[in-house]
């Protein structure tokens, strides 16, 4: 008998999970088919660098059907709901697909209109998370000449939550490139009580910020972005005046999740074990990457290392075995931070990020900037094309977090 | 670990106030958590806050977040912050007996 496996979401998640099922199964074993509701795949590492000029959005954004390996079906459509009492999707061209598993891929959205102020994206307010948001940003930030510059994180949780850190480091040096530093006042402003979410990061990251002149506003949870008046305010009714604000908006998963009685949580997440990546809401529905409601970062580095663990309780399940592939929370992150270069973090659900090499003793250095991270920050993108969404093993990174460099273990 | 005495019973707590056994908060003891915090009186919107806490850790395990709490409890992001002025998720776990809601990464 022949599975059918419908997988929702053809990002970084759907792909990788697509082609590696492809993999396991014979054609006669399995039909794979994957939806999206456009062409466009985006690779999201690729938005920092586009309002600095460093990178265009036509270089980070390939056909979604072109990652998908031979024997995949691809239907592009916006989803209308899903039915789980009758294992089916409801697509919104009237057409269904019935299913024995479902994996849901389609990671979180951006929801500014949850934001006072915010839906109407004033001048002077922008955002690098969407490629129109950063083709514009490049635009203002090209023009600008001096001011108040603000960072803001309205609420966690976001996808890569290192993102407007490394914003604000390249802004750094972006402005002083251009010879204009002194006149930039930057400011990132968090709804957390320091710079990051994990202490010892957080201690790094908060010092780097320092020494670089950027001022940290924490604990600021934004009720209101003023465009004209040129100031947050936060729901405790502090204000934090801008020329030029950069805001990442709330998130909260796709707007069919919400349509599908039973599917998400109160935000549209799905609620996901955190081992085995099978939901809690019916067995026969998977979820990976930003989609879940996992206690990991919303990454593709999470997403990745998720892969491993999805398809082979997706292969248990089929086969009325029990689930024992186990994810550890693993999580790896090159965190930009101007004049070219860059910090690398690896942690996981028990271990923060901590000094030390990876992925052994001799490695990229962890928790400390260097050229060679900037470099293997650059390099990945190829990497994600060519090996991470085809399914392929990167050499030397493993599922597991390694722990042979680290300068502390897991108590 | 801390302990703390509310309404002459002995309960644990974690360094920053919030307790570790939620079995042992009583409702009685909420004015007095209250009081800790700088509200009172205890009004029924508070309560309604509160007694949402309480059902949404017996439920998930973790209680929720400014923003689901704003979406779910029925009193708005912007009346939590009038109720709670310090930070609603934390200031009403602490009053409501349930441990730091883990909130997110």
């Amino acid at each position: 008998m022949s599975h059918r496996i419908v997988i929702l979401g053809a990002g970084t998640g759907g792909t990788l999970t697509a082609n590696r099922l492809r993999k396991a199964y014979g054609s006669d074993e399995a039909t794979i088919t994957v939806v999206d509701q456009d062409d466009q795949h985006v690779y999201q590492p690729g938005l920092l660098f586009v309002p600095f000029g460093l990178t265009h959005p036509e270089d980070i954004v390939r056909s979604r059907q072109r990652q998908l390996h031979k024997g995949i079906d691809y239907r592009q459509s916006p989803i209308d709901h899903v039915d789980l009492e009758a294992d089916t999707v409801h697509l919104a061209d009237g057409s269904t697909l019935g299913y024995d598993v479902l994996v849901v891929a389609t990671g979180a959205t951006l929801v500014p209109e949850e934001t006072e102020g915010l839906a109407e994206w004033p001048p002077n307010v922008h955002t690098f998370y969407t490629v129109d948001g950063a083709a514009r940003l490049e635009q203002a930030l090209a023009e600008l000449d001096g001011g108040r510059v603000v960072v803001n994180v309205v609420d966690m949780p976001i996808k890569c939550p290192v993102a407007p850190l490394e914003f604000c480091f390249l802004a750094d040096w972006f402005f002083t490139d251009r010879g204009i530093r002194d006149r930039i006042q930057l400011t990132y402003v968090t709804p957390l009580d320091a710079a990051f979410t994990k202490p010892v990061a957080a201690a790094t990251l908060g010092g780097m910020l320092d020494d670089r002149g950027i001022e940290l506003v924490t604990e600021f949870n934004t009720g209101e972005v003023d465009g004209a008046g040129g100031k947050l305010v936060s729901y405790d009714e502090r204000e934090v005046p801008f020329d030029l604000a950069v805001v990442i908006p709330l998130h909260g998963g796709q707007a069919y999740v919400g349509r599908s009685e039973g599917l998400g949580d109160e935000l549209g997440f799905v609620p996901t074990d955190p081992a085995t990546l099978q939901s809690t809401v019916k067995p026969n529905v998977f979820a990976i990457g930003d989609a879940t409601t996992l206690p990991a970062s919303k990454a593709g580095s999470v997403t990745h290392f998720e892969g491993d663990v999805l398809v082979e309780n997706v292969r248990r399940f089929l086969a009325g075995q029990d689930l024992d592939a186990t994810y550890d929370g693993h999580a790896n992150c090159f965190i930009e931070t101007g004049f070219g270069k860059a910090m690398l973090i690896d942690f996981n659900y028990d271990q923060e990020p901590v000094p030390g090499h990876f992925p052994a003793a001799v490695g990229l250095p962890l928790l400390k900037e260097s050229r060679l991270n900037h470099l293997g920050k650059l390099m990945f993108q190829w990497f994600y094309w060519h090996a991470l969404l085809p399914g392929r093993d990167i050499p030397g990174v493993g599922s597991h977090m390694p722990e042979a460099g680290k300068t502390t273990t897991p108590s | 670990m801390p302990t703390k005495t509310v309404t002459g019973v002995e309960v644990d707590v974690t360094d920053d106030g919030f307790f570790t056994n939620p079995d042992q908060w009583t409702e009685a003891m909420a004015p007095e958590l209250a009081a800790d915090e700088g509200i009172e009186p205890l009004t029924d919107q508070h309560w309604q806050v509160l007694r949402f806490m309480r059902s949404e850790y017996a439920e998930k395990g973790t209680g929720p977040t400014v923003r689901v709490l704003g979406k779910t409890s029925g009193v708005t992001v912007k009346e939590l912050y009038q109720l709670f002025p310090k930070g609603p998720a934390k200031i009403a776990a602490r009053i409501a007996g349930i441990p730091k809601p883990r909130g997110c990464i």
